[in-house]
């Protein structure tokens, strides 16, 4: 079905995936302005069930899902002995003994493992559903009107980061107000085998509001000018979640989970780096990889980096030593044999208006 | 669906050149704009920089990655196309007309004889499509 809409394509996690349709600035913009409908059945499916399962996940991630309601969904961290990333994912909470996560692609088979290794007597079994499932992400200001005549669900009783269960264009559905761009929208998690149905219906639907059919440069550049991170980039299993200042999904007083010692010993000890936003000053991108270097001296590299479609910057995320990190801070980015100046500013780039 | 001047001669690495006097105009093909996508920022020599036939002369980026730019014969650069600074979109816009990039002094008009000509290089480019598949 993409290819009949102009896609272009490339391998990701085993995936083919569509780079882009129109053209990645213009579907970017569409999404900032009206909405954009994403594929993105590559994320991993897992459901936890069982009596335990509540407690399986509070040993295995740092955020506190004890605090979820039915039908409520959490940004969350699986974390190592040290504090760092095995992987960041979203939590939803059916019932206290049934859970859903979504996780990266790449980490499917990793998180399966790494849950199960940490199950002791908890009665609760995890199972990689990622296949039975396709998820679409309709996203933007207009993501409602599209929605709307499709489903029986009432949208404006979801609010951000909730979720229901209903039906969309005659499939069963759950209808989760989340996403990866910074704007409003939701996540349609349906069976694999009615994803093209429903991707048809609601293209149909969203044509008059000037949705466009978007791929993974524009959820590229949309993630990061909303600052979000993106695994295996931004951060992975040598990054704590603290240095990549994600200090909002710690919860070390909600009892004992793994790496919860390394977390409260280096929030009592200090950072000695941190995730930064910064903008290049020059019309030169900086991107992923690129060295970043202060007084001369190499200190890291660019994690993700971009010329930001909305904002027209070129913006991106390095990590600096913690004295270089405040707002302000000018800093100096190789760009081949040219070293351009950026400057830490203050993120996310883009806040959608409200 | 792209298309080939002819009064251009081309490179497998997908520039293309317009002899006019002694003056070479050189730019990127129309199937390399629409490869690489929206263009968002090209790097260019300066006046005066002397290239060899072959080696990269700047790098075109789009939103997606970063390609080197080849010189498709040898020369030094007399102008290069200011307007890409601000605009460097012109590529995908015109990339034949507004959206050329350097005009170089040929040093040895003979290396011309080894580009392609239009319809050699939209066979080679039919030839990619296949390889793309």
């Amino acid at each position: 079905m993409h290819e009949a809409l102009g896609a272009r394509f490339t391998e990701f996690a085993g995936w083919l995936m569509p780079v882009q349709y129109t053209g990645a600035i213009e579907e970017h913009l569409a999404v900032r302005t009206a909405a954009g409908l994403f594929d993105v059945s590559h994320m991993g499916r897992l459901e936890v069930r069982g009596r335990d399962a509540l407690t399986l996940i509070q040993k295995v991630t740092c955020n506190d899902a004890a605090r979820l309601r039915d039908h409520q969904v959490q940004y969350s961290a699986l974390t190592t002995e040290r504090g760092t990333f095995v992987d960041d994912l979203t939590v939803y909470r059916f019932r206290e003994d049934h859970f859903l996560l979504c996780v990266n692609a790449a980490n499917r088979e990793k998180d399966v493992q790494w849950i199960r290794q940490h199950r002791e007597d908890e009665e609760a079994e995890v199972y990689d559903v990622s296949d039975q499932m396709a998820q679409l992400a309709l996203q933007g200001p207009a993501a409602t009107e599209i929605l709307q005549p499709l489903t029986d669900v009432q949208l404006d009783h979801i609010r951000f980061y909730w979720f229901e269960q209903g039906e969309v264009a005659g499939v069963s559905a759950l209808i989760s107000r989340t996403g990866y761009t910074g704007e409003d929208g939701f996540e349609l998690y349906i069976p694999a085998a009615s994803a093209e149905w429903v991707w048809n219906r609601l293209l149909d639907a969203g044509q008059s509001a000037g949705m466009k059919p978007c791929g993974l440069a524009a959820r590229n550049t949309l993630r990061l000018e909303a600052r979000l991170l993106l695994y295996g980039h931004d951060m992975d299993e040598t990054t704590t979640v603290w240095e990549a200042d994600l200090g909002w999904i710690v919860k070390l007083e909600k009892g004992d989970f793994v790496g919860r010692e390394a977390l409260r010993r280096q929030k009592e000890e200090g950072l000695r780096r941190k995730l930064v936003g910064f903008e290049v000053l020059d019309r030169a991108p900086a991107r992923e990889g690129y060295p970043v270097l202060i007084h001369g001296r190499v200190v890291g590299q660019v994690t993700s980096g971009s010329y930001a479609p909305f904002l027209r910057k070129n913006i991106g995320l390095t990590y600096l030593p913690i004295e270089h990190t405040a707002i302000g801070t000018r800093f100096h980015i190789r760009v081949r044999e040219r070293e351009v100046e950026a400057e830490v500013v203050p993120t996310p780039f883009y806040k959608r208006p409200r | 669906m792209a298309t080939y001047p002819e009064d251009c001669l081309y490179t497998r690495e997908h520039e293309w050149i317009r002899v006019e006097d002694d003056v070479g105009v050189i730019g990127i093909t129309d199937y390399a704009q629409e490869a690489l996508g929206d263009i968002v920022y090209v790097e260019l020599p300066s006046v005066g920089d002397h290239f060899s036939q072959g080696e990269p002369f700047g790098n075109v980026e789009s939103v997606k990655a970063v390609s080197e730019l080849y010189m498709p014969v040898s020369g030094e650069v007399v102008e290069i196309n200011e307007d890409l600074a601000e605009s460097p979109q012109l590529v995908n816009e015109d990339p034949y007309g507004d959206g050329w990039m350097v005009k170089i002094t040929l040093s040895d008009p003979t290396e011309l004889e080894t580009l392609m000509s239009a319809s050699e290089y939209e066979e080679y480019v039919k030839e990619e499509r296949q390889k793309e598949k």
